[in-house]
Parts: structure tokens; C-alpha cells; sequence
């Protein structure tokens, strides 16, 4: 009988994929919600090119990790490191670096700003 | 190294809520709802043997004499170990072919032929015309109208995988050498995911697709700008980024329809732009995951048969994915 055992077992992975969302500190730092931050830098696979602490398959290697960037004095070695800087460099990098590799990323302000007190949070 | 990325999870948050993306406990057809049902009975039917298995073992265990000669009796013997096995066991195939006979028919009512061909890792799909030539091909993704049944050709160009949408229907291979055909049906407009469900290789667990229910006036509407060629660059980033995609040869893999690039052996890219995903499932689509898989499919998935474009400078790079980006 493998079909019951497999029906068992598809809620259990249902589960597994929509619905984890491991805990993540509240950030100090800027106006956004983290969490949400959060949610929306797993969605949008910003892990595809970035190692990022707390974000599951998160690894890439195309652009730096992004483990402790709340405690990085500048973004891309040349930008101050604040919330407003940090929230317009995720949302549309080639604007503030041009010759970067990391493309203008589709994210509203609101969300951008959300991403920035996730990052800020990642000490 | 593996990785299983981040994207079902992302996806279904983003898309569904918490509601199952990929599913047989949650049909959206009665294609599916059919399977759904027989599971169901074989899963209360197996509920009650196995009941019924425990009790007698149990009795049998603390049984007096009496209640012992009568479990070993001939006849108990005879009525539980061969006459209720022949009868479930019939009453199961009779049901089986039943249903085999009633998703077949599903097959007849189906207009639309969609002929998908697994190849390592990704799936190429091509709608056809009513004569069975190709009207137009794309990749690692499906549209379906809701309410109508489409009949599926599966093949392989490599070796065996499986075509699995759990909730719009059943399961089957897709064996190299021959033409497998299921129908499915969706009554639930939405995103569904696909899975391949046969292991295929090191990238199998990132060989999946999704399928799309629109009404049949949003089907017909994509159904006549997908088979058109691909939107011309227009500014001037997507220009240059059209010339760096010709320039990079990607061309020689990759058709564009409209534009000289023509290749085969990779999935067609007239209209990435108006996916969900890239690389069959792999990541979302957007610029930023375009870029990234660009330069580094290699280590997005391991052994694909896309090299990683690592040579490029960033606005380069950048450029290729705003053009990618802008063909929906
Ligand atoms: C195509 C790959 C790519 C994607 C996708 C991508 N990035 Fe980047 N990112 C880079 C690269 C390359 C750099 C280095 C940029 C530079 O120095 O100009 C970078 C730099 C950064 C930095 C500055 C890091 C530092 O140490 O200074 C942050 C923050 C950042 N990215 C956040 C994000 C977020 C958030 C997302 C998703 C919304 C994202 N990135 C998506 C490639 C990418
Ligand atoms: C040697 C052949 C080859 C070349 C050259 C090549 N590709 Fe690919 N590409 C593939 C294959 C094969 C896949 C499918 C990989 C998979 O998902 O397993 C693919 C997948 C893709 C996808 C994802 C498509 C989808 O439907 O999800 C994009 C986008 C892409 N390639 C862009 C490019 C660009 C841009 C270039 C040039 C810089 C390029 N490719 C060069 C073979 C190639
Ligand atoms: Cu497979």
C-alpha cells in the first residue's frame, strides 16, 4: 500500500514548503518591519547571488555575503551605510554604483525599505 | 554541490498564501479529484484491514481455547486469507479500470495537444496546431483554460523522467522512444507546480514547472502573443543588452523568434520574461535571478548544460538580464 503512506506524508511536506518562517531579530535600526524584509529578500531570491545568514538555500557567491552587513560602515565599499542609503542602493544599485553587477531589483520603496531593516539587522 | 533553493517556499508565499501550490490532497479538476477519490477509498480500505488484522492478532494472542479453534478453522482460513483478499482485490481493479476508462474519456473531449519533452533538467513544451505540427514552443512552464481538458504528449530526449501536476491529475514517465499521453484538467483557475516525479540525474529535485488556469479569454489572449516573435529591445540598456546576448553566443543554444538566435538545445527564450520562474522552477524570475543565473548557472545547478557567463563586466551583465527580462 504506498499510496496511503504517500498521502500521508504530503501534508507534513505542504507544510514544509509554504509555511516556515524561522524567527528573526527585531531590528533597532531604520523604519521598516524585518520580518517583513525578510520575507520578501527569500521571495525574491536576493540568495541567489548572496550568502545570507538566516535565509534557507541562501548562498550564491556572485556578489559578497551579506552576514553582518548592520555593522558595515560603508554599502559596496563606497556608499555611507544608513537606512535611506541602504534601502535605495537594494532597490536600484546602478544608480548609486554604476558599473555594479547587481541589478535594479523590482522591490516598491515601501519593500526596499522593509529589506534595509532586515540587512540592518544582520549583525 | 546541491542546493536546493529557497523558491517553493518563496513562491507560495508570495503567490498562494499558505495554500498548497503542489498538491493531490487538494484538486483543482476532476481529473485530479478522481485520483483524489480512489486514494481516499484506498486509504479507508486499507484502514479497515489493517483494523481488522490487529483485532484477530490481538485475539489470537489472549485468546481461551474455544475462540483459538475457531480463528484456525478451515473455513475462517479459507474466508479471510483467500476470499476477502479476491474480493477487495476485484472490487480495487474493477475500480481501477473504471477510472482508467473515465480519464480516457477526458482524452476524447480534449481540443488542445501540448507536447512536453523532458530533457536533462528542464522541460520543453510545444503547443500544437490542430494538424499536430508545432504552433509555437516555449519552456518550463504551461497555461491551461480552465475547464478544458488538454491532452498531453509526453517524450524524452534523454532518459526517463516523470510529468507530475498533482492537483489537475495523475502521474506518468516520460520514457525515450515513446509518446506517453495524459489529460488534464483544471476547474480551479491558478498557479499550480509541476514536479518531474522520476529521478533523472544530479539536478532532478530542480526540474519542476509550473502550470497556469487562466479563463479561456486570458488563455486565448497569451495563447496568440506567445506564438508571436519576441518584443524588440527598446531603451537603450535593453539594446545593448540584446548585443551583448548576441555577442556572448547565446544564440547558438537559445532561439529568440524574430532575431537571428535560433539554438535548440536550450529552452526557448522568445518570451522568458512572462514567467514565473527560470532554469524549470529553479528561481523567480526577475532581473536580479536572470543576472544571477547568467553568470552563475554552475553553481545555481551543477552539471546543467548552461555554461556560467562569468566573464562579463557588471553593466554587461546587467544589461543581458534587463533584455532577458523585457521579452514577455
Ligand atoms: C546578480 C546578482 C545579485 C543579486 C540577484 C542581488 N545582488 Fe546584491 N550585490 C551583488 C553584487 C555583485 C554586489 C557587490 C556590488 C558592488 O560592490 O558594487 C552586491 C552588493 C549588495 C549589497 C552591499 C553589500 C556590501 O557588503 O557592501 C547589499 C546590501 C545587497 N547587495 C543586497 C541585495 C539584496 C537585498 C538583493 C535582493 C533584493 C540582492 N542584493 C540581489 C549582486 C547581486
Ligand atoms: C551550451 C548551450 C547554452 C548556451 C551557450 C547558453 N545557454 Fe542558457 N540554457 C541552456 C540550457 C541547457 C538551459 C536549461 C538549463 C536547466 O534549467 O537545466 C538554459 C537556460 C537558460 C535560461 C533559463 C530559461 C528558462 O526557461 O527558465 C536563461 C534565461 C538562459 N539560459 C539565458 C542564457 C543567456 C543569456 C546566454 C548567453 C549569455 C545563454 N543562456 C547561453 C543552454 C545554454
Ligand atoms: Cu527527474
Amino acid at each position: 500500500m504506498r499510496l496511503p503512506t504517500a498521502f500521508a506524508l504530503l501534508p507534513a511536506l505542504a507544510l514544509l514548503w509554504g509555511c516556515d518562517k524561522p524567527p528573526v531579530a527585531r531590528a533597532d535600526a531604520g523604519r521598516g518591519d524585518a520580518e517583513d524584509g525578510r520575507t520578501t529578500v527569500a521571495s525574491l531570491a536576493c540568495g541567489a547571488c548572496h550568502s545570507i545568514p538566516g535565509i534557507r538555500a541562501a548562498d550564491g557567491t556572485v556578489g559578497p555575503s551579506l552576514a553582518g552587513l548592520g555593522n558595515r560602515n560603508f554599502i559596496a565599499g563606497t556608499l555611507p551605510n544608513d537606512p535611506g542609503t541602504l534601502a535605495a542602493f537594494v532597490r536600484n544599485a546602478p544608480s548609486l554604483v554604476p558599473g555594479t553587477a547587481m541589478p535594479a531589483m523590482p522591490l516598491s520603496e515601501a519593500q526596499a525599505i522593509d529589506v534595509a531593516a532586515f540587512l540592518a539587522s544582520l549583525r | 554541490m546541491t542546493r536546493v533553493r529557497g523558491l517553493p517556499a518563496g513562491l507560495a508565499l508570495a503567490l498562494a498564501g499558505c495554500t498548497p501550490i503542489q498538491s493531490a490532497l487538494d484538486p483543482a479538476g476532476s481529473n485530479a479529484g478522481m485520483v483524489f477519490d480512489l486514494g481516499v477509498a484506498m486509504t479507508i480500505g486499507a484502514t479497515l484491514v489493517c483494523v481488522l488484522v490487529v483485532v484477530l492478532a490481538w485475539r489470537a494472542v489472549r485468546r481461551s481455547r474455544a475462540e483459538g479453534a475457531w480463528l484456525a478453522s478451515p473455513r475462517m482460513v479459507i474466508a479471510l486469507g483467500a476470499v476477502l483478499p479476491a474480493v477487495v482485490l476485484t472490487a480495487l481493479l474493477a475500480y481501477g479500470f473504471v477510472l482508467d476508462r473515465q480519464l480516457a474519456a477526458e482524452e476524447d473531449r480534449a481540443a488542445l495537444t501540448v507536447r512536453v519533452t523532458g530533457e536533462q533538467w528542464w522541460w520543453r513544451v510545444a503547443y500544437l496546431a490542430p494538424d499536430g505540427s508545432p504552433a509555437f514552443e516555449t519552456a518550463n512552464e504551461i497555461r491551461l483554460p480552465v475547464g478544458q481538458p488538454v491532452r498531453f504528449e509526453l517524450e524524452s530526449a534523454d532518459v526517463i523522467h516523470s510529468f507530475w501536476v498533482p492537483a489537475l491529475g495523475g502521474k506518468i514517465d516520460l520514457i525515450p522512444g515513446r509518446t506517453n499521453t495524459v489529460t488534464l484538467l483544471a476547474e480551479r483557475e491558478g498557479i499550480y507546480r509541476g514536479q518531474c516525479a522520476e529521478f533523472c540525474g544530479t539536478q532532478h529535485a530542480l526540474m519542476a514547472f509550473m502550470a497556469r488556469a487562466e479563463t479561456p479569454e486570458d488563455f486565448g489572449a497569451w495563447f496568440a502573443a506567445e506564438g508571436g516573435d519576441a518584443r524588440q529591445p527598446e531603451t537603450e540598456e535593453e539594446v545593448a543588452g540584446h548585443g551583448a546576448f548576441v555577442a556572448a553566443g547565446c544564440g547558438a543554444c537559445h532561439a529568440v523568434r524574430g532575431t537571428a538566435a535560433a539554438g535548440t538545445i536550450g529552452p526557448d527564450l522568445t518570451h522568458v520574461g512572462s514567467r514565473l520562474t527560470i532554469a524549470a522552477g529553479t528561481l523567480p524570475n526577475h532581473a536580479g535571478t536572470l543576472a544571477a543565473w547568467v553568470t552563475d548557472a554552475q553553481a545555481i545547478k551543477p552539471g546543467a548544460r548552461m555554461p556560467s557567463f562569468d566573464e562579463l563586466d557588471g553593466p554587461t551583465l546587467r544589461s543581458i538580464a534587463v533584455y532577458l527580462a523585457s521579452l514577455r
